[in-house]
């Protein structure tokens, strides 16, 4: 196995200063977030990758950085062996990115509301000049809709239905990575299973690679190979599922597993999660976790924890064993 | 029954199907104000295109008048010619009606030139502005609200002064229509930019132009064809508004007589020379260019007030 997306130190850092006039007359100076913060994973080709975390966590915008909608900060990111950031043959950069697509959380905010779907799903080929006659029809047929769907424009379906539209646009552009950013939030709960599946199956038929972002537990048991947890951030710990749910190190990851609901906890007192998370344009010193954590000693303080091995999996935490 | 089998049935519609059976459809339909502003317009912008078969006369020709008829009442046979006049004559002996026609001609004319004008110039600026921000929105919206502080007919005779200083004299009465639209075009465009910008802001933000800029689409492939034909409604409200406003204008600047020239008579022209007959009992020449321009601009206005409450969802 081969790693096929590699992210090295990955940071990125807003400005979310207000405009320099009133920074001057209220004294203040620039106001920096940092939404994702030195961040390092893997994803192996054909597997799904899951990066979980509260909102605010910086999970979606470590996808976009990768589809290349934002720029990082700092770190590369790799893809198919080419550094999107550094690497200067724009022919090999725009052939690693048509490899890679996204489904967005919002169905009803990802299609044009003025186009037909037949447009729709063809604009990543028909933009490069390819051919185009029958592949929205046979998509959609992929997707579990009707060719004859494709004259239609999106208010004419529901949201488990435009998902679906958005899946075949994805596979238009015939990518290797997908990164599906809470694919299925907006659903019912009984369309979220129906999209699921159908990403699992066209995983397996067309060998695709999923870096899946979600908030949902349930999900991520279902789909992912290997998870990664977020926390203001920074990867805090990452395992794979069984491993993760079974034996989870980091006190963040046991206190999200507790927090979420099971089928077998009928009348189960949980205390809920203590605190908020913090602001990331101040985020807390040493470890972001330790205002929150149980367990937190003078080192968490005071020093950052590394990534370090252990297990089957990887863990930044001074105190786990 | 799954979802992929519920949307089977309905078949593809064309454009005028989907149209017939539209919401916007039924409630034109429904309101009397849309049907009766629309079909004046209608009846008005015919006249002034098939004006050469209707008016009776061609008041721009010097031969077909004859100055005997100065001065005819409406409906009252000439006392030396005998001959009749549905609006009457003017001093010269042309024809009110026929010379209404060919007026509205260029009124209408140069108010829809200047429309698609700012339209143009204020979508594009509009665009730039919301979908690059930084310091192109910056110069273009500052620039736009300095504008906004001088009243437009002011902007509009500065421009057509500063035009028509650098146009040559024998030139002037010929570019007058043309430097006319400038003018109104340019002290047009900051509505139309404004509200693109906003709309602009509102689109670029959704996930549907992110899909379209990660598959490496040009932002003027972006812009062009996914932001503005989500942007266009409201456009579409203004533009019919300003037309109202356009025609209003350039009556105004003809009538102080800064606009379009006498042998090239538009209804505010003609304004102004019928307001130097008023008192002395020809009130003809006044009264019927007046209506036209009155009925012209009031039907306009109502057609895009009604068209601002049909198309704007929140208030039905």
């Amino acid at each position: 196995m081969n790693a096929y997306v590699t992210i090295k130190a990955l940071t990125r850092v807003f400005d979310v200063s207000k405009p320099w006039l009133n920074r001057i007359l209220e004294r203040r100076g620039k106001a920096l977030l940092t939404a994702v913060s030195n961040v390092d994973f893997q994803i192996e080709e054909r597997t799904t990758y899951a990066l979980v975390g509260e909102s605010g966590s910086g999970k979606s915008t470590i996808g976009r950085m990768l589809v290349g909608l934002l720029d990082p900060s700092e770190g590369d990111v790799q893809v198919d062996g080419v550094n999107l950031a550094t690497e200067a043959d724009a022919a090999k950069v725009a052939k690693v990115r048509s490899h890679i697509q996204m489904i967005f959380q919002d169905p009803y905010a990802s299609l044009n509301p003025r186009w037909r779907v037949r447009d729709i799903i063809a604009e990543p080929v028909a933009s490069k000049g390819g051919e185009t006659e029958g592949l929205a029809e046979r998509l959609l047929e992929q997707v579990g809709l009707h060719p004859s769907d494709a004259g239609k424009f999106p208010h004419e379906f529901s949201g488990g239905q435009r998902q679906r539209i958005c899946i075949a646009r994805a596979l238009a552009s015939e990518p290797r990575l997908i990164v599906c950013d809470e694919p299925t939030s907006a659903l019912d709960v009984s369309v979220q299973a129906q999209v699921l599946n159908l990403m699992s199956d066209l995983k397996e038929e067309l060998g695709l690679t999923y870096l899946l972002i979600t908030h949902d537990l349930t999900v991520v048991r279902h789909m992912a190979d290997r998870i990664g947890v977020l926390y203001l951030g920074r990867l805090v710990e990452e395992a794979d599922p069984q491993s993760l749910f079974d034996a989870p190190k980091h006190p963040y990851t046991q206190m999200l597993l507790d927090a979420a609901p099971r089928m077998d906890g009928f009348g189960r007192e949980v205390p809920p999660p203590q605190g908020e998370i913090p602001d990331p344009i101040d985020p807390p010193s040493g470890c972001a976790f330790h205002p929150r954590c149980p367990i937190a000693e003078d080192i968490c303080r005071q020093e950052r924890p590394e990534m370090k091995a252990l297990g089957k999996g990887r863990v930044a935490c001074h105190l786990a064993r | 029954m799954s979802d992929a089998q519920m949307t089977t049935r309905a078949k593809d519609k064309s454009r005028w199907e989907r149209f017939r059976e539209s919401d916007f459809f039924y409630a034109f339909k429904r309101s009397p104000i849309a049907l009766v502003s629309f079909t004046v317009v209608c009846i008005l912008v015919l006249s002034a295109v098939f004006a050469p078969l209707i008016a009776p006369t061609n008041p721009f020709d010097p031969a077909s008048l004859n100055l005997m008829n100065g001065f005819t009442a409406p409906m009252e046979p000439n006392a030396f010619t005998q001959e009749t006049f549905l609006m009457g004559t003017d001093d010269q002996g042309r024809d009110v009606f026929s010379t209404i026609l060919y007026g509205m001609r260029i009124s209408l004319f140069v108010g829809v030139s200047a429309v698609l004008f700012a339209m143009v110039l204020g979508i594009i600026l509009g665009l730039i502005a919301g979908y690059f921000g930084g310091w192109a929105e910056t110069i273009i919206m500052r620039f736009a609200d300095v504008q906004l502080t001088f009243p437009s007919i002011l902007v509009a005779m500065l421009i057509f002064g500063i035009a028509k200083g650098f146009t040559p004299v024998e030139y002037r009465d010929q570019m007058a229509i043309w430097v006319l639209i400038l003018a109104i075009g340019l002290s047009d465009w900051v509505q139309f930019a404004r509200v693109v910008r906003g709309a602009t802001l509102v689109e670029k933000s959704k996930d549907y132009v992110a899909a379209a800029r990660l598959i490496g689409r040009s932002p003027w492939a972006i812009m062009i064809k996914h932001i503005l034909p989500n942007a266009l409604s409201p456009v579409l409200v203004i533009a019919t508004i300003s037309l109202a406003l356009a025609i209003i204008a350039e009556a105004t600047l003809s009538f102080l007589g800064v606009g379009a020239p006498p042998t090239q008579p538009s209804l505010g022209t003609l304004i102004r020379i019928g307001q130097g007959f008023l008192f002395s009992g020809e009130w003809w020449i006044l009264f019927f260019p007046a209506c036209t321009l009155l009925a012209l601009a009031l039907s306009v206005n109502l057609l895009g007030d009604w068209l601002r409450d049909a198309l704007n969802p929140r208030l039905r």
